[in-house]
């Protein structure tokens, strides 16, 4: 926006409940002023001074909960209540803050918001997941900041003595008039009189065009720390007199201790408690190095449980039975069952995933201080609220007696939206009353997870005349998300995160049918980065795959024709093979697959391209089209693309939890390998621009990839992949 | 037993455990929290520290193994004067995501670029294939890489 130009505002109504402004300023050098929205719906304002941690955390900041700090040095801080997992969200929110507020980006700081529902997601519950952060609170967090700018503004207007639409804002200035007429006051100097004007009814909010900061590329505000080992994840917690522990659990989900050895624990030098808590035995020291040598000696004995010969096997042999069984209907058109009566060939294939491990790079763990009358935890979560309301069910405090501190995340992919390490840690201190950081090995991680679901699909389809599909019935076995998660959620006993990706495409089908089949097993399942639309996009894109080479038609081309209903999604799929230059052959020996995917808003196409030679695959390169609407950063979205990428390659090519005697097998990187940069391919990310809403952008990258690369192992070797990972396929020709 | 080694650049005695992982002794008992505990088993590089300016797995090296020795961490491996060059290449590339596997990969690569001023790709590949990021950063860790080599030379 060209400097002195007037910022047009367009007047947009929402919601305002009312509006009160409380507590006098106290004006120091430091004074620091919160223009906040209150849990109820209201507007209050309160000052302070600023501390070495500001505000947030003290008792009128726990009510208030504001977005936007200023001080009287002109410095703005952002509060932001989303988790930071390297998904960049602590500066893609803080962005919107300061482009809607008008801050000056080179003079302002990002805060991490405590546990308050002033900062949750529509519906009332703060958490971080399902690519909703920039799609869900844009319009939360513009809001904020445009009251605390129309607040300055008036606040100006009044010591100008002039009309508050004369006014405009720049850089943390308030502004009125031109040349010699100009009239200039930071936002540090208006921050006390602003805190007491009344609070706007509809503040105003930016149109698109005006915005200064969002669709740029900042430097983000998590780097520099995550670069010298300053940056603080909840394994990194030191509290005074804090003790360190790891838990003893049955290695056969939810088994009971039947007896284990304290004693002998107990000699390990430094081992100061052994508790039995819930899940287990923890086994508590000085140092998480003597509270493992502990656990080593305590020689656990489980009783026995219904589920001690339960295997990957048996509960495949279950699912293959269910699929014979009812269903349920997720998404029904036309009539299947006379669309295949008169069809000619019926193509069928059965299609399986395998569970899945999160394994974030910093494994579970969480530190927890409960006294009589407070609980403090502090980990890595990706729901505060859920984190709080175990810590209530735990302790008994009520919620205003709950702090729960939100460290960076050293990966979350979903696995950091369940409470069970906040749970033990919150146990085990109130048992103790000390601080305890409990602490999970790789090990424990990989065998006490939340998996993504196996499943187990039965496909069969029908082409017209002219080779496109007539009919496609897509029946999925596996384990229910929500039944455990959320079984409010349940629809007529459909989860539905077990069909998305699967039960609406966007191709053109006359006669369509996804159903769905749950059989829950003791194996407990979450929500893995892209959920259902992760192993569901590898099934549907390669199965729509086999019906264009069925056809005689090129998959792209295929793909395309169908998606004559769905411009949008039809534009990405076409990016993607523009810059994969698909119309060209590939280079010698070299082969190309591609495939489409939307979940969470977000759609992506990509081109993967491989080699194949004497069974060895190697992947060369990924070129990725995303429709996100409006990137608020970018450069981070592209980022989110390669992660989203690798996290595909990981489960395409390596990622594998199996179950024996009702247990995980694997347990550590050598039996459950991931990419490394010695298998990297190349890969390119290429944003559509266009002038919608902001959609996901974490999550939208897996799903393409295993189906785009299993494609272009089709492609290569004539061999369709119908399991995965492909480290259980031999892929030579011959 | 009391272990006496040289940690970034100061003299250290520990009382522990001769068989304590190094790792441990650096996070809970000197309370140096940068060096990250990954795997336990030396598959996942998140805990690389130098010993005597080779890049080490601390979370199996027992920490009576170090003794006499100097031990560089992540803290003071970005404040020499190579480790500045690594560092900058690291924000302006701007590579971590969650960040958590990041010291590691840092401190694998000052190793490499102390020793190989101009490596290749295939250098790169054998110097960092220790080092895991679940968060994909791979290829710009590689062009991190390539960059503070460029500024080194």
């Amino acid at each position: 926006m060209p400097a002195n130009t007037p910022t047009q505002y367009p007047r947009r109504r929402f919601l305002q409940t009312g509006a009160t402004v409380t507590a006098a300023a106290t004006v120091t050098t430091t004074a620091v002023f919160q223009l906040g929205w209150t849990a109820s719906g209201a507007w209050a304002v309160t000052d302070g001074v600023a501390s070495g941690r500001g505000l947030t955390g003290s008792a009128f900041a726990k009510k208030v909960n504001p977005f936007i700090k200023i001080s009287t040095d002109n410095r703005v801080t952002l509060v932001v209540g989303q988790a930071e997992m390297g998904q960049g969200i602590s500066t893609g929110l803080a962005m919107v803050l300061a482009d809607e507020l008008g801050a000056d980006w080179s003079n302002v700081a990002w805060e991490q918001a405590p546990n308050d529902l002033a900062f949750a997601l529509p519906g009332g519950f703060q958490s971080t997941g399902g690519s909703g952060s920039q799609r869900r609170l844009m319009p939360l967090y513009r809001r904020g900041a445009a009251s605390a700018r129309e607040m300055l503004i008036a606040a100006a207007a009044q010591k100008w003595n002039v009309d508050e639409k004369s006014c405009r804002v720049e850089n943390s200035f308030v502004l009125h008039g031109n040349g010699e007429k100009l009239s200039k006051l930071s936002f540090g100097a208006l921050a006390e009189a602003a805190a007491r004007q009344a609070v706007p009814a509809e503040p105003p909010l930016k149109d698109r065009s005006a915005f200064t900061i969002i669709g740029t590329s900042p430097k983000r505000f998590d780097v520099p720390a995550k670069t010298n080992g300053l940056a603080q994840y909840g394994i990194d917690v030191k509290l005074p007199g804090m003790k360190y522990a790891v838990v003893a659990r049955s290695p056969i989900f939810g088994a009971q201790v039947a007896s284990f050895d304290a004693v002998a624990a107990r000699k390990v030098k430094g081992v100061s408690h052994v508790v039995e808590i819930t899940s287990g035995v923890a086994v508590v020291a000085d140092n998480t190095w003597a509270a493992m040598k502990g656990r080593e000696v305590l020689n656990m004995k489980w009783k026995e449980s219904g589920n001690d010969k339960v295997s990957t096997v048996s509960i495949r042999e279950q699912f293959i039975d269910a699929a014979k069984g009812a269903a349920t209907k997720a998404r029904e058109v036309g009539n299947v069952a006379e669309a295949f009566a008169k069809a000619g060939d019926i193509i069928e294939a059965i299609y399986e995933t395998p569970y899945l491990a999160h394994a974030t790079m910093e494994p579970m763990n969480c530190t927890a201080w409960v006294r009589p009358d407070q609980c403090d935890v502090w980990a890595g979560v990706q729901a505060p609220t859920l984190a709080e309301n175990a810590a209530v069910a735990t302790t008994g405090l009520s919620k205003d007696k709950i702090h729960i501190h939100t460290k960076f995340l050293g990966g979350g992919f979903g696995r950091r939206s369940e409470s069970d390490f906040v749970i033990e840690a919150v146990e085990l201190s109130k048992q103790l009353r000390l601080p305890v950081q409990v602490l999970w090995t790789r090990e424990d991680d990989m065998r006490h997870d939340f998996y993504r679901p196996m499943t187990y699909n039965v496909f069969k389809a029908a082409l017209d005349d002219k080779g496109m599909p007539l009919a496609w019935q897509h029946r999925i076995v596996g384990s229910s998300i929500l039944a455990r998660r959320a079984p409010q959620n349940l629809r007529g006993g459909l989860d539905g995160t077990s069909t998305e990706g699967a039960a609406t495409l966007p191709y053109n089908v006359p006669n369509f049918l996804c159903e769905s089949v749950t059989v829950n097993t003791h194996v407990p399942v979450g929500f893995w980065r892209s959920v259902g639309s992760s192993q569901n996009a590898f099934i549907t894109e390669s199965f729509i795959d086999e019906l264009a080479h069925k056809a005689g038609r090129d998959p792209f081309d295929y793909r395309r024709a169908l998606m004559a209903n769905n411009p949008r999604q039809r534009r990405v799929l076409e990016l993607a093979a523009a810059q994969a230059e698909w119309s060209k052959p590939a280079p010698v020996g070299r082969f190309r697959g591609i495939a489409f995917a939307e979940c969470f808003g977000g759609m992506v196409a990509q081109v993967v391209e491989v080699s194949v030679n004497n069974g060895t695959l190697k992947v060369h390169r990924v070129v990725c089209a995303a429709d996100v609407g409006l990137a608020v950063h970018p450069e981070i979205v592209k980022a989110q693309m390669q992660s989203a990428i690798v996290t595909g390659l990981d489960a395409a090519r390596y990622g594998r939890i199996t179950i024996e005697n009702g247990a995980v097998v694997q347990g550590n990187f050598h039996d459950y390998p991931v990419t490394r940069i010695n298998d990297m391919p190349l890969i390119e990310v290429y944003l559509t621009v266009n002038d919608q809403p902001p959609g996901g952008v974490g999550e939208p990258g897996t799903p393409p990839l295993a189906p785009a690369l299993c494609n272009a192992i089709f492609a290569a070797t004539g061999k369709r992949v119908r399991s995965l990972p492909l480290s259980q396929t031999d892929l030579d020709k011959t | 037993m009391a272990i006496t080694f040289q940690l970034n650049g100061k003299k250290q005695t520990l009382e522990v455990e001769a068989e304590m992982p190094l790792l441990w002794a650096l996070r809970d008992v000197v309370g140096l929290t940068g060096t990250k505990y990954g795997c336990g088993m030396a598959l996942c590089g998140a805990c690389t520290v130098h010993v005597n300016g080779e890049p080490v797995r601390a979370c199996v090296t027992p920490v009576a193994t170090v003794a006499g020795k100097n031990i560089t961490t992540i803290e003071a491996a970005v404040e020499t004067k190579l480790g500045k060059v690594v560092r900058e290449a690291w924000i302006e590339a701007q590579v971590p995501q969650c960040g958590y596997c990041q010291s590691g990969q840092i401190m694998s690569a000052t190793a490499l670029l102390s020793k190989n001023k101009k490596p290749t790709d295939a250098d790169i590949d054998t110097a960092m294939a220790g080092n895991i990021c679940r968060c994909g950063t791979y290829n710009a860790i590689r062009a991190a890489i390539k960059d503070a080599a460029q500024k080194l030379a």
